[in-house]
Parts: C-alpha cells; sequence; structure tokens
C-alpha cells in the first residue's frame, strides 16, 4: 500500500505543478479506470476554476468559438484547459475526436491544455468522466475550463450540470422562435450566441431569440445577452468573452456561484452514491437468475413486472435499513 | 469503465492529400479504438504535444511528401525530449523500402506502404498497442512479488517438463 500512496503522492504533486504528461495519464486514469481514489487526493486542491460550458448542434461552430475564446482567454494570461467531447459509435465503441482541427492555433502554447473525449455510451452531450476530467484540470491550476460538448439536439444538458456559465451556440439555420420556446436546449443558456453571423437569416433568428427571451420568466436580474459571432473571422468574439466575465461577475456578487455550485456538489454525491449502489446491485443483490425464471409467467400475464419489481424493491429497503440503522 | 486503445491520426508538414488518413482514421473507429484527427499541415511539435495530451497509445503518420525522412526522426527526438518515448509511432504513405529500413532503425515501430489493407493496420496497433503503465495505479508490491514468483515456478515447471 505504501508504495502505491506514494505513487500517487507523487503524480498528483507533478499534477499541481501542471506538468503535461502527468496530467494527460491521470486523465486517462480517471477516464477508464474506478479512480476514486486518486481523485479524492485530488478533490482538495480543485475549485479555483471557472467552467463555462459551449453546446448547440452539430456543426454549429462550438469548437471554432472555443477556439476563439480560449485564444482571447491566453491574451489575458490565464491558464485555459479545454475538454472537448464527441460521440463514441454505439455499434463499435470507437470515436473520431476531431475538435483539435479546429484549435490547431492553440496547440503549442504552453497555457493550455487540451483533451479531447468520446462520450463512451453517455447520452447527456458529455462523456460519464468529464467532470472528473475537470476536476484534474482544476487542480491542475487552469484558470478557466472550457468544455465543449457533442453535437446536441434539445434535450442533452448535462453540461449546465457541469458549468457555471453555460454558452448555447446556434446557427440562422437553426430554427425559428417556436424551435426557441420549446422545453430544452434554451433553457439552460446564460448566454445566447449566433454564430456563422455572415449568413443570411442571421437578424431574423436573432430577433426571434430576443422575442422568446422577453417571454421567458427572467431569473433574478442576470439579462440573458444574445449576442451574434462569426468565430472563423473573429468577429464578436471579444463581446462574448465579456459576457462571460461579466455573468461569472454576476454570480459571485449575488453569492449564486457558490449556491450553484453547492447544488452540484450536492448532485454529485447523488451520482456517486446512485452509481455504487447500481453496481452493488448487480454484483450482489439482484438475483437475475431468479427474476429470469418469472419472465415465462410475465410473458403468459400471471404476473405482471409492477408487482415484482416493488417486492424486490421493499425487500433491498428492508435489507439496507437493517445494515444502516 | 473501458480503457480504450487511444491513436492520433496526423498529417505533418506540406502535403495536403488527407484520403489515406482519412480512411485510416475511420477503419480505427470502426475497430473499436478513440482517434484523435488532427487534420492538415500540422507542425511535429503541435503532433508530439497533442500526441502527450491526448495520452495516445500510437502516432499514426501519413506522409506522402518525400519528407519523412526528416519528419519521423524528429517527431522521435521531439518525444524522447517530452519523456514520452513509449507512445508508438507508425507511418504510411509513399517512402521507398530503403528509407522505410532506415527509419525502423531509429526506432519507427512500423510503416505501412500503399496498398496495405486497413485490417492490417488495426490488427497491427491491436496486437502492439500495449497500455502505458499508469503510474497511479501500480499493484501493491507485495502483489508483484507473488505474481514474479508464480511465472518462475511456471517457467522451472515448463523447462522441467
Amino acid at each position: 500500500m505504501k508504495g502505491r500512496q506514494r505513487e500517487t503522492v507523487k503524480g498528483i504533486r507533478a499534477l499541481l505543478a501542471g506538468e503535461k504528461r502527468t496530467i494527460a495519464r491521470i486523465i486517462s486514469a480517471v477516464e477508464s479506470e474506478d479512480s476514486e481514489e486518486i481523485l479524492e487526493h485530488i478533490f482538495p486542491h480543485s475549485g479555483s476554476a471557472y467552467h463555462v460550458g459551449i453546446t448547440g448542434p452539430p456543426g454549429a461552430g462550438k469548437s471554432t468559438l472555443v477556439s476563439a475564446i480560449a485564444k482571447r482567454l491566453l491574451g489575458k494570461r490565464k491558464k485555459v484547459g479545454i475538454i472537448a467531447v464527441d460521440p463514441s459509435s454505439p455499434f463499435s465503441g470507437g470515436a473520431l475526436l476531431g475538435d483539435r482541427v479546429r484549435m490547431t492555433d492553440l496547440a503549442l502554447d504552453e497555457n493550455v491544455f487540451i483533451r479531447s473525449m468520446a462520450s463512451r455510451g453517455s447520452l447527456g452531450g458529455l462523456a460519464q468522466a468529464t467532470k472528473d476530467v475537470a476536476l484534474v484540470l482544476d487542480a491542475a491550476g487552469m484558470d478557466y475550463i472550457l468544455i465543449e460538448t457533442i453535437g446536441v439536439g434539445q434535450v442533452e444538458l448535462d453540461i449546465a450540470q457541469v458549468c457555471d456559465t453555460t454558452v448555447v451556440v446556434l446557427v440562422p439555420e437553426s430554427g425559428d422562435s417556436i424551435q426557441a420556446m420549446k422545453a430544452g436546449l434554451l433553457e439552460i443558456a446564460d448566454i445566447m450566441v449566433v454564430n456563422k453571423g455572415d449568413r443570411e437569416g442571421c437578424e431574423r433568428l436573432l430577433t426571434e431569440l430576443k422575442f422568446a427571451f422577453e417571454m421567458r420568466e427572467q431569473k433574478v436580474g442576470w439579462d440573458y445577452p444574445i449576442l451574434k459571432t462569426t468565430a472563423t473571422e473573429d468577429e464578436g468574439v471579444e463581446e462574448l468573452v465579456v459576457a462571460i466575465e461579466s455573468h461569472a461577475s454576476y454570480l459571485s456578487k449575488t453569492g449564486r456561484l457558490e449556491d450553484e455550485r453547492k447544488k452540484k456538489l450536492l448532485l454529485r454525491i447523488h451520482e456517486l452514491i446512485e452509481k455504487r449502489i447500481r453496481f452493488h446491485l448487480k454484483e450482489n443483490i439482484m438475483p437475475e437468475r431468479d427474476i429470469i425464471k418469472l419472465l415465462d409467467k410475465m410473458y403468459e400475464r400471471k404476473l405482471n413486472p409492477y408487482r415484482i419489481a416493488g417486492q424486490i424493491a421493499r425487500r433491498i429497503i428492508r435489507l439496507a435499513d437493517r445494515r444502516f440503522v | 469503465m473501458i480503457s480504450k486503445i487511444r491513436v492520433l491520426v496526423g498529417k505533418p508538414g506540406l502535403d495536403g492529400h488527407d484520403r489515406g488518413a482519412k480512411v485510416v482514421a475511420a477503419a480505427l473507429r470502426d475497430a473499436g479504438m478513440e482517434v484523435i484527427y488532427t487534420g492538415l499541415h500540422q507542425t511535429c511539435e503541435s503532433i508530439v504535444e497533442a500526441a502527450v495530451q491526448e495520452d495516445v497509445h500510437v502516432i499514426g503518420l501519413s506522409i506522402l511528401s518525400g519528407a519523412h525522412m526528416t519528419i519521423f526522426p524528429r517527431i522521435l527526438k521531439l518525444l524522447r525530449a517530452s519523456k514520452a518515448k513509449d507512445i508508438m509511432v507508425i507511418g504510411g504513405g509513399i517512402i521507398p523500402a530503403d528509407d522505410m529500413k532506415k527509419l525502423q532503425r531509429i526506432g519507427v515501430h512500423k510503416l505501412f506502404g500503399p496498398g496495405t489493407p486497413t485490417s492490417e493496420i488495426v490488427d497491427w496497433i491491436k496486437d502492439n498497442a500495449v497500455k502505458p503503465k499508469r503510474p497511479t495505479t501500480r499493484k501493491k508490491k507485495s502483489v508483484r512479488k507473488k505474481v514474479k514468483k508464480q511465472v518462475r515456478k511456471k517457467i522451472k515447471k515448463k523447462s522441467k517438463g
């Protein structure tokens, strides 16, 4: 145990010093193994990075925009971590991670760390380990962490649970005000961006978005900026960075940053408990063989799944009560 | 959770023909690997930096410009400088047989010529991409000793039998 601990501590020290190879290695470990032990060591060193999420439909220009934002932040002598998530194939499990193609200008800046992640079967627009990877980058001393989701549709909203500021990127082709009034994507936006501002239809979408946002109940005093950018030409990016910064100062001034982060920690605890219990259920308690035996009877409609699930759940809860109380 | 083979596919230098690289990238993806595609016109420095940050097992370079005798040695040198020698380097493109031999002597792991079936590349990577040792997840010393002992015993048995 001692040797292992020593190595972990050594690894953590290199991580805190911002050693890139170590950061990369630890991220891989966090991504692919049960690594709660490492994360326990890392957690106390995190909490200082500001998390910005960039989400939107495929091809909206998220990567290009992230790259442009990062460049501005680097210009302000900030350290920037970028996590870019792309989808894994549900068939082969493989993935083509192409977000770096749009970020080549950044590649050699020593104050930036870019990591591509495959979603590995997760459906909320991020990978399961994204939160933990962000934690690693946070501890590694990044001032900002930009998290780019996979191209999303309407309900992949995990990003809002990870980030302090969520930027939703649309393009003129994204649809009309009815799309904007539907539940989902726009509800998580702290800042709206219409990218590819040089295209036809941009102004129309901007007006419609403004209309849709005016009808929305205003969340305590934050005036949702709706911005136009052309990321490839670096137009409007400065305004976007200013909007992100003013959202950050709004959150910390009103005390909402702390509240929201505490909410996220609570959620995290729930998730971790759930994960453990689910694992435990599968491994130990759930007698799947027994349930399979009942399938025939259910198929013949002599038994129903509602009652069976209820019985099993009650049994598990009783067991748990006895153990914990 | 699963660990995946991660491969960086890159096109260094000025040559602008990325069809081959894309075909290979897609084949590796379909074989269940995570492929980081860096696009055209990359410098050796940016490729190595990306490989380090992405913690890949293998760097695959496509070179059709004839600059292979400059680029491969440079990549190897930069990898050594970043303490990332364990990342394997493979490549493909128009590379004469003599040069192939020379490159493999200086540390390029494998080169594939034109016409190689993608399945051959996939198989080679699957056979050779060893997971680099993760410093934080090494087994306990006592366990390592035990395993060593067992292995030794097995070898003894075999040599006796």
